[in-house]
């Protein structure tokens, strides 16, 4: 079935996607609604604006993403972004930024890949090794940092936070452009076809001769690949490391993957819903904020929203005849 | 003709009463609405807007700064006049490139307590912790008679403000020779901490004649390690914060003394300095040299207060 999906075209995946997808609905009409009471929501610097907020939980949702439809879970992103961009931020005064940030890459990468094999070679319940991991991967930023912030960060590194390139924010085309190629990944390789077959039903996928250890190890290595990636332009964006950040990262990831429509038992799913569910969260928290709702009650409406739209998503579902 | 000058006119007139009746609005991205101190910030903010017929706007970043940086942006794209923001973590720059960006789109910033980390924030409004810790450092000088021995508890490791308090406190102390510092050590702002390494250090010096902590959590902590070695009536404990729980340790003469800072006077002030800043009206400010990535900070610093068992009725609500 899921083999088929990535066989259609593109257009029809897209249309499908798209009337698939109850989020989108909800996207919508929070847009709509949002334009008739804020006159500053729909507005090109606004929505500029949401698409550079959104940048870092966009980058880490694609990794999500990948590893909830192979079937698992990964809650330890917020501590790899935290101690790989610790990482990068203590050397960039001493090897420069480039190489400072590579580093930074590789040490997310290298904890991702830690992540995949106790997944994928072992055989562990992804949510316990994850959980392990983001105790102990915080404890290494703290152990790292001395629980300090690093803010020796030069100023040319602003760029990737704040800069631009014409009209369009440097974070909004990085994100972007790694969710265009991911997306290409899984709809046109055979990578793509076995992250999804190793979801959809491992045992078959064993059996068609797909290396599933190799795949969960894979994308397990990505998420602390795109952890350590959303981590570098959170550093541009405050000017600093700070130990700790990103400790509810994994969630808003998670939320945005699940209210697009991907399901958490694997398999199924389009990473056009991730984004949609990614800008619902990002309008979200711009629309709460541009409404003046009060602190104590933005995340009161942030949940009830998130509910409704995974009801939405459900019932169509239901309809739909699954 | 005369019908188009009286156009003109009331065109004019009407242009002006809508110049005038846009209200300023003053925006705060606050660092949390949990902690009381903040929340003493935030009411002065409001009262002096209510004096001032000016509107704020709100955005809580719930203690972490990506939120924060993103409360930022949305204030810039609410068009408010002036940003006032508490930075999240003391001691880093995490405002730093939010406050860049509302002075890039024509806004001008103010800190709030802490510092954002960004030169071109106007003025950071702030509590003197220097000269608090220098008035606790005179009181237990004053009280020890130039005499005696000393255990400093310091907050986590890093942080600038327990770093200015501690500063201060240790240059009054230098003046004394009489006076030796046993130890310094951090205990991390809590009570449990002030507690277990209050009675670490009572191990090692069981001789103490006073504590100076650089908050009251950890001065009350420390009072209930000297209490359960017997040690607490022969030893002077001074805090810093004045909370409610140490202004009540004072009345009931556990505590010695602690530092009233001001956080109600800071938010008030800062929506004065906005009001001079958007008229264009000179204040006085100090210029602080900071070492790189820092660079120049502007402050207005309030002074802080020593609270004794004689004026601590007047504090106690």
């Amino acid at each position: 079935m899921a083999l088929n999906d990535a066989n259609e075209g593109f257009m029809k995946t897209l249309i499908n996607s798209i009337k698939n997808a109850g989020i989108l609905l909800a996207l919508i009409g929070l847009g709509v609604f949002l334009s008739i009471v804020s006159d500053v929501f729909l507005t090109v610097s606004n929505i500029t604006n949401i698409f550079r907020q959104v940048s870092s939980n966009l980058i880490l949702s694609v990794g999500t993403a990948l590893v909830i439809l192979t079937g698992g879970i990964d809650v330890s992103i917020g501590s790899i972004m935290a101690f790989s961009s610790a990482v990068a931020a203590s050397l960039m005064m001493k090897v420069g930024c480039i190489l400072a940030s590579v580093v930074g890459l590789l040490v997310g990468a290298a904890l991702g890949a830690l992540n995949g094999i106790a997944v994928g070679l072992l055989g562990l319940e992804p949510f316990v090794v994850t959980l392990s991991s983001m105790a102990a991967v915080r404890a290494m930023t703290f152990i790292y940092t001395k629980g300090y912030p690093i803010s020796t960060v030069p100023e040319e590194y602003n760029v990737l936070g704040s800069g631009y390139l014409g009209p369009f924010p440097i974070p909004t085309l990085l994100s972007l452009g790694l969710f265009v190629v991911v997306f290409l990944v899984l709809r046109y390789t055979p990578f793509g076809r076995h992250i999804y077959a190793t979801g959809d039903n491992e045992i078959a996928a064993i059996h068609s001769g797909i290396n599933v250890k190799a795949v969960k190890i894979a994308v397990y290595t990505l998420n602390g690949l795109f952890a350590a990636f959303a981590g570098l332009i959170l550093v541009a964006r405050l000017n600093s490391a700070i130990p700790t950040i990103g400790s509810d990262a994994p969630f808003d990831a998670i939320a945005a993957v699940v209210m697009g429509g991907i399901s958490l038992s694997g398999g199924r799913g389009s990473l056009l819903g991730a984004l949609v569910g990614v800008l619902l969260l990002g309008t979200i928290n711009n629309g709460l904020n541009l409404l003046r709702i009060h602190a104590f009650w933005q995340g009161f409406v942030r949940g009830v929203v998130i509910f409704i739209a995974i009801v939405i998503d459900r019932f169509r579902a239901t309809s739909r005849g699954k | 003709m005369r019908f188009k000058v009286v156009l003109v006119l009331l065109l004019v007139v009407a242009m002006l009463g809508i110049t005038f009746a846009a209200k300023i609005t003053i925006g705060y991205a606050a660092r949390n609405l949990f902690n009381p101190y903040w929340i003493a910030v935030e009411k002065g903010i409001k009262d002096a807007a209510k004096k001032y017929g000016v509107d704020v706007i709100l955005y809580d970043a719930r203690n972490d700064p990506a939120t924060q940086r993103n409360n930022v942006e949305d204030l810039i794209q609410a068009k408010v006049d002036v940003i006032l923001i508490t930075s999240i973590v003391t001691g880093s720059r995490d405002s730093g490139a939010a406050a860049d960006e509302a002075v890039k789109a024509g806004i001008p910033v103010i800190g709030v307590d802490t510092s954002c980390g960004s030169p071109r924030v106007a003025v950071t409004i702030r509590t003197d912790n220097v000269l608090g810790g220098r008035l606790a450092g005179e009181y237990i000088a004053k009280v020890l008679n130039g005499k005696g021995k000393v255990i400093v508890l310091e907050g986590p490791a890093g942080d600038t403000n327990s770093a200015l308090r501690v500063g201060g406190f240790m240059e009054v102390i230098k003046k004394y020779p009489g006076i030796k510092v046993l130890a310094s050590q951090p205990a991390d702002w809590s009570r449990e901490k002030g507690l277990r390494v209050m009675e670490n250090l009572l191990q090692a010096f069981p001789d103490v004649d006073a504590v100076f902590a650089a908050n009251d959590e950890m001065a009350l902590g420390a009072i209930e390690a000297l209490k359960a070695a017997r040690k607490l009536k022969s030893t002077i404990v001074v805090g810093f914060d004045a909370t409610p729980d140490a202004l009540k340790s004072i009345k009931r003469g556990e505590m010695s003394a602690t530092i009233q800072q001001h956080p109600y006077e800071e938010g008030y002030m800062a929506v004065e300095i906005a009001l001079k800043i958007l008229k264009g009206e000179p204040f006085e400010s100090k210029v602080v040299m900071r070492p790189w990535p820092w660079g120049i900070e502007h402050a207005i610093e309030i002074p802080a207060t020593l609270i004794t068992s004689e004026n601590v009725d007047k504090y106690l609500k």
